[in-house]
């Protein structure tokens, strides 16, 4: 909670207004929606598959434009495709996308070396962070090297190196077996500490949501018109044993509950 | 390295085997010399006409890779125009696709009156043979580049060239060395048909004289150099493809 007050005065780090989409000759995925996101604020958008999360994340990151609605990053009133082209927005998506011709180290530096940093300082400063994230001794390995995890780690790292201050995460664990997912939301809970930046964090997963977020935005309906709202009021810094704390259990029932009520068909309660 | 030689041992041994039944069975069997020669008796050949045949193999090794590097320049601009624009997409890339079902062979003869007995007709067969799978394969390459590294690539900042130079070139480069590496092995067949439609030196030229005085030993003594050649530009086109795709090796 107290991060949430702390960076309540200052602008929101996103801020979306009226936005609308649908893809050619299909219902609205999105219609009228609103939302913000704090400085420094980590707030997960909790959702069953197929109702149109990447799409979102792919509007926010500029990769497609809203019907309607506008979509302003940071202080600046940019369009969400200015600030992607300023490379404003850190965008990790769902599959890992390393390139696998490229080494670890000429994998994280790509955001930099887009952003025109040369080629030396961009290795220089991957290698700076490289132990920090656990990936000491990788620099060389190639992707199909690395074990899953490890994959979505420099796949992090790329991200952090080339985007700004809002992070644009899409299930990024999702494809990692039970094991590694938990020790990546660890690793994800460590570096946030560390790096404080704005995270969007995109899930379907509710135990994920509370572990790592300050607040949850829960989309159960199609078209998404509103998110409704749980503030996650655990203390920090977190590690998975907050998942056997009864304040836990408490909010995971009150998101499931809200879950079960929106999905037979008792929609807009706010939790 | 010595793991890669003892790979091959087999398939060497075996080669060896196959000599050796072809020496002795000839031998063995009494089979005439204008049907089977002695594989000891084509050697002698090629040994005692050296010179003769250095001077045919020049030509046709020229041809082929004169022929297959037009092909290889042609069939990779043609990929770019193909992945490039929409339009081609739709029209040039099937029609390349579905020019691999005629039989180039019988293009063949079209080039010898197009271009004439000089090397130009030679090249013109080597072309035919090779522009294609270098084109397909190439197109395909640029086709599997994964399109979220591109989005990904695109909320960085990534610019026309660098999407080309960082994403799309580097993706379409393992579908580009299939291509080379199969027209490499169809250059050397170019070139030897092109010859026999009309020629005065090359490999091809000189099997064909030697067939039409039924000199078998000649005849297997250029086939062989001809595999030979063939083999050659093929593990030529491999080692290149595994210097520049180092990444696929470790």
């Amino acid at each position: 909670m107290a991060d949430l007050t702390r960076s309540s005065q200052e602008a929101p780090a996103l801020s979306v207004r009226g936005l609308s989409f649908s893809f050619p000759g299909q219902p609205h995925l999105f219609k009228e929606l609103s939302f913000d996101i704090k400085q420094g604020e980590f707030v997960s958008i909790l959702a069953a598959s197929g109702i149109g999360k990447t799409t979102l994340f792919r509007m926010l990151a500029g990769l497609l434009i809203p019907q309607a609605g506008t979509i302003t990053i940071g202080t600046q009133e940019n369009s969400a495709a200015e600030a992607s082209k300023q490379g404003k927005i850190g965008y990790m998506p769902q599959k890992d996308c390393l390139m696998p011709w490229r080494t670890v180290l000429d994998n994280a530096a790509l955001g930099l070396e887009l952003s025109g940093t040369s080629k030396r300082e961009a290795r220089r400063r991957v290698l700076e962070l490289l132990p920090g994230l656990g990936l000491e001794g990788t620099e060389r390995k190639y992707p199909h090297e690395l074990s899953g995890g490890m994959r979505q780690r420099v796949s992090f790292l790329r991200s952090l190196l080339g985007g700004g201050e809002l992070f644009l995460l899409d299930e990024p664990f999702s494809a990692l077996d039970a094991m590694t997912r938990v020790s990546m939301q660890e690793w994800l809970l460590q570096v946030w500490e560390q790096h404080r930046k704005t995270i969007l964090f995109i899930t379907h997963d509710v135990d994920e949501a509370l572990l790592l977020s300050d607040r949850v935005l829960v989309a159960a309906e199609s078209p998404i018109t509103t998110l409704s709202e749980l503030n996650v009021t655990l203390p920090r810094p977190r590690s998975y044993e907050a998942a056997l704390d009864p304040a836990f259990i408490g909010l995971k029932r009150q998101l499931l509950e809200h879950l079960g009520r929106t999905v037979s068909g008792r929609a807009g309660v706010t939790v | 390295m010595s793991g890669k030689i003892k790979s091959n041992v087999p398939v060497l041994l075996f080669v060896v085997l196959l000599a050796a039944i072809w020496e002795a069975g000839t031998s063995l069997f009494d089979v005439p010399h204008y049907i089977i020669p002695k594989l000891s008796d084509v050697f002698v050949s090629m040994w005692d006409n050296r010179q003769l045949l250095g001077k045919h193999a020049v030509t046709t090794l020229w041809e082929a890779l004169l022929g297959l590097g037009i092909s290889t320049v042609a069939g990779t601009l043609a990929a770019v125009w193909i992945d490039r624009s929409s339009l081609a997409k739709k029209t040039i890339y099937p029609l390349i696709v579905g020019s691999q079902t005629i039989p180039i062979i019988v293009l063949s003869p079209i080039m010898v009156m197009w271009f004439g007995y000089e090397i130009w007709s030679k090249i013109a067969v080597v072309i035919l043979f090779t522009f294609f799978s270098i084109a397909v394969n190439t197109a395909d390459g640029f086709r599997s580049a994964d399109p979220d590294i591109g989005a990904l690539m695109k909320t960085m900042g990534a610019g026309k060239r660098d999407l080309l130079l960082k994403w799309k070139i580097p993706s379409a480069l393992p579908g580009f060395f299939t291509g080379l590496k199969m027209a490499a092995a169809f250059s050397v067949g170019g070139a030897t048909l092109g010859e026999w439609l009309g020629g005065e030196s090359g490999l091809g030229v000189y099997t064909k004289r030697a067939s039409n005085m039924l000199r078998a030993d000649a005849v297997f003594s250029g086939v062989l150099l001809l595999s030979a050649m063939g083999i050659l530009l093929f593990l030529a086109a491999l080692w290149l493809e595994k210097a520049v795709l180092s990444y696929r090796r470790s």
